[in-house]
């Protein structure tokens, strides 16, 4: 333990120590100092105060642990009912390719209580082993119940990457199971890659509202932990033909300490859209807030067999329903064709679309910022545009 | 009902603009504000002491300047307020951060509910939550957009991707709530406190009062760094497509449809 030393001998009581601690850690008494450890926080401001050299102490070192025991890149997948979320699928095509990186395996960890044979599917969507752990307190999501069998998990297989989508249960159960594990974690990514040199995770991340972009790594502590945005990376097409192992994992449960009791459960009647699996988004902004506006929106879309979608303005003025909007506080989306009507660019909206495969932006400013991000722009009235578009579309 | 509430000071992200040469953040003059769901907890909690009584304490760790959203708490009727300021916690992560902010709710000592915001708008990470609960050993309830409060429980209503969830916890237990849980009410003239004056209900504490050691908090006790921050860039070639409509969207058909993109079919 770090401590502060102080030379009697040298020490002629002058007081400097003192007056450059924040923490009142020092007192005067007989014109020696004293320090009072429990006030000392060792931030080391003192060390350089005294003029007597009375003074020394050493200041913890930090040191990178040696982690070449963890190995492999986990993905943990969500499930409801027996079915997969779509993104626990995608965290394994993209931990495939940070597995390759590192010559690591791929491994899906699934909770739940009639799961079974169905985990094979993980193996043809990348993974090379499957995790599972059953137990009917699994069958329900419930955070400490879930963070107990996945700190067990991790204390016995010792992973090197932990991924989680960050929906609304991977949002609650990783901070809670980073924190109770000791695991640094970074939430929302959308870029994963691993670092040529050191070989590490590199997390990047929006903030600020998608104004900034950090990239974040994990050097203190492992498996390195991080949720991934919805709908950004790819997954892969299943391929039968992929082997691995199923392996049924049994976790004690006498220490789990589940507080919180699920009364109800209600779902939304009609399963609202899934932006995120179309293939074509027509998108429209503030000026098709009219019945109008969302009209020829929809007359295009229908055309051309997409989605409707939209800009945050035109959720707040109640002409769409909130699952149909994209962006940062939306949904993010990576179709074949978006096309952004009306739509200025703003960077919250770009963070949602900015993976599409072509953007097509209709615009009648010449300078909207939508346009930086489109590869084909049509500066015009998009009441005029997209009736014409609809014409063409269907040969007339 | 004793109530600890964390509330963060935030840089209005709507007004955060970009340094075009240097793709840092521009910071100067640019107003702080409460984190927009910080204020919907704090609403909550004035709302559940007005009915069962107790006491209301504000939480937040951050510079001095940070003392500003305090009094703002306190103007909306907040009890107490809590500064942490220390140059040891700057640069935290969320481990370190919830470190920091579970050391000073330990030390507060009497509290039946802990209520957050779901998210930072500047960090939109939505772990302290869940990471402050996990450090206290109480239950978490995040994305909660109802709460009824019982006597030694909470039952709160969830929001779930495609639903929502009714779930009880016993207290003392850590809620993280939604903008649609209520509408916040304004402070008032009446309520705003000096905060220099010397009985002004604010303390100040540091890493020495928390107990805490430089190296478990602020950027030395943090588990991630931030390598690289940059700006997002556009990486795409714009082809402006001109001419009356009916041209224009021949010209674009039939581009995307030399692309092999299925348009209706
Ligand atoms: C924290 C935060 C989170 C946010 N999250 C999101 C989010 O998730 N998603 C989101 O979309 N926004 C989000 N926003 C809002 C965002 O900043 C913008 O305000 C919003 O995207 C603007 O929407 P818009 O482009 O429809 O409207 P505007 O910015 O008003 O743009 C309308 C555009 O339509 C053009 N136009 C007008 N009439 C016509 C016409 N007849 N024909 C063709 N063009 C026309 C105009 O030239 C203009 O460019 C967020 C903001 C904040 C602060
Ligand atoms: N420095 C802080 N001081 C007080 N509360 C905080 C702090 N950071 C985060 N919080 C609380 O935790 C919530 C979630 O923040 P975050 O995890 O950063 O998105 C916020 O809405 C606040 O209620």
């Amino acid at each position: 333990m770090s401590r502060i030393e102080i030379d009697l001998d040298k020490c002629s009581g002058c007081g400097m120590c003192s007056r450059s601690c924040p923490y009142q850690a020092f007192e005067i008494q007989d014109k020696k100092a004293r320090w009072i450890e429990d006030r000392c926080t060792l931030c080391g401001a003192c060390l350089t105060s005294c003029r007597f050299e009375a003074l020394s102490g050493e200041m913890p070192v930090r040191e990178v642990p040696d982690f070449s025991d963890y190995r492999d890149v986990w993905v943990f997948v969500e499930q409801h009912d027996g079915r997969f979320h779509r993104s626990g699928l995608e965290l394994l095509g993209c931990a495939r390719t940070l597995a390759d990186d590192l010559g690591q395996r791929v491994a899906a960890v699934v909770l739940g209580n009639n799961v079974g044979e169905t985990a094979r599917q993980l193996i043809e969507h990348g993974a090379d082993r499957c995790i599972v752990v059953e137990n009917s307190a699994l069958g329900y999501y419930q955070t400490c119940t879930y963070a107990h069998v996945l700190a067990k998990l991790i204390g016995k297989y010792k992973p090197n990457i932990l991924l989680l989508a960050a929906t609304h249960l991977g949002r609650d159960l990783a901070p809670r199971l980073a924190r109770r594990v000791g695991l640094g974690l970074t939430a929302d990514c959308t870029r994963l890659s691993i670092d040529p040199d050191e070989k590490i995770l590199q997390q990047t991340r929006p903030a600020f509202g998608g104004n900034i972009m950090a990239t974040i790594v994990t050097r203190f502590s492992r498996p390195q932990t991080a949720t991934v945005r919805p709908g950004i990376m790819k997954a892969l097409d299943p391929d039968p033909a992929r082997t691995g192992d199923l392996i049924a994992e049994q976790v004690d449960m006498a220490e789990c300490r589940e507080f919180t009791k699920v009364l109800e459960c209600v779902m939304h009647k009609d399963r609202p859209v899934d932006l995120t699996a179309a293939k074509i988004i027509v998108a429209g902004g503030r000026p098709v807030c009219s019945d109008r506006g969302i009209g020829v929106l929809r007359d295009f879309a229908d055309a051309v067999g997409g989605e409707i979608a939209c800009t945050r303005v035109v959720v707040e003025e109640g002409f769409l329903p909130p699952e149909r909007q994209v962006g940062q506080t939306g949904r993010t989306v990576r179709p074949e064709v978006y096309f952004a009507c009306g739509i200025s660019g703003a960077i919250q909206h770009k963070a949602g679309m900015d993976g599409s495969r072509y953007v097509i932006a209709i615009n009648k400013d010449r300078d909207a910022p939508i346009f930086e991000m489109a590869d084909y722009a049509i500066v015009g009235d998009l009441f005029e545009i997209l009736p014409a578009l609809t014409r063409a579309v269907k040969g007339e | 009902m004793d109530i600890v509430v964390l509330v963060k000071q935030v840089p209005n992200t709507t007004e955060v603009r970009i340094d075009p040469k240097t793709g840092n953040l521009i910071r100067e003059g640019v107003e702080s504000i409460i984190n927009p769901e910080d204020r919907h907890a704090l609403e909550a909690a004035l709302q559940i002491r007005d009915n069962t009584g107790g006491k209301v304490t504000v939480l937040s760790m951050g510079p001095p300047q940070a003392i500003d959203g305090i009094c703002e708490a306190l103007a909306m009727g907040a009890d107490r307020g809590i500064l942490l300021s220390d140059r040891i916690f700057a640069g935290a992560d969320t481990w370190a951060t919830s470190t920091t902010l579970g050391r000073a709710i330990r030390k507060i000592e009497q509290f039946d509910l802990v209520l957050a915001g779901r998210q930072a708008v500047d960090g939109d990470t939505a772990q302290i939550g869940p990471q402050v609960a996990e450090y206290l050993g109480i239950p978490q309830l995040t994305y909660v957009q109802k709460l009824e409060v019982r006597e030694g429980a909470v039952i709160a209503e969830r929001a779930l991707e495609d639903g929502c969830e009714h779930i009880e916890a016993p207290t003392p237990v850590l809620v993280t709530v939604l903008s649609s849980l209520n509408e916040p009410r304004y402070p008032t003239v009446a309520g705003l406190i000096d905060s220099t004056r010397p009985r002004a209900p604010i303390e100040i504490w540091n890493g020495a009062d928390l107990g805490v050691k430089a190296y478990e908090v602020g950027l030395a006790g943090s588990l991630t760094q931030v390598v690289k921050t940059f700006t997002p860039k556009g990486a795409r070639n714009t082809q402006y497509l001109e001419g009356s409509p009916a041209a224009v969207a021949a010209q674009l058909i039939d581009a995307l449809r030399k692309k092999e993109i299925r348009l209706g079919e």
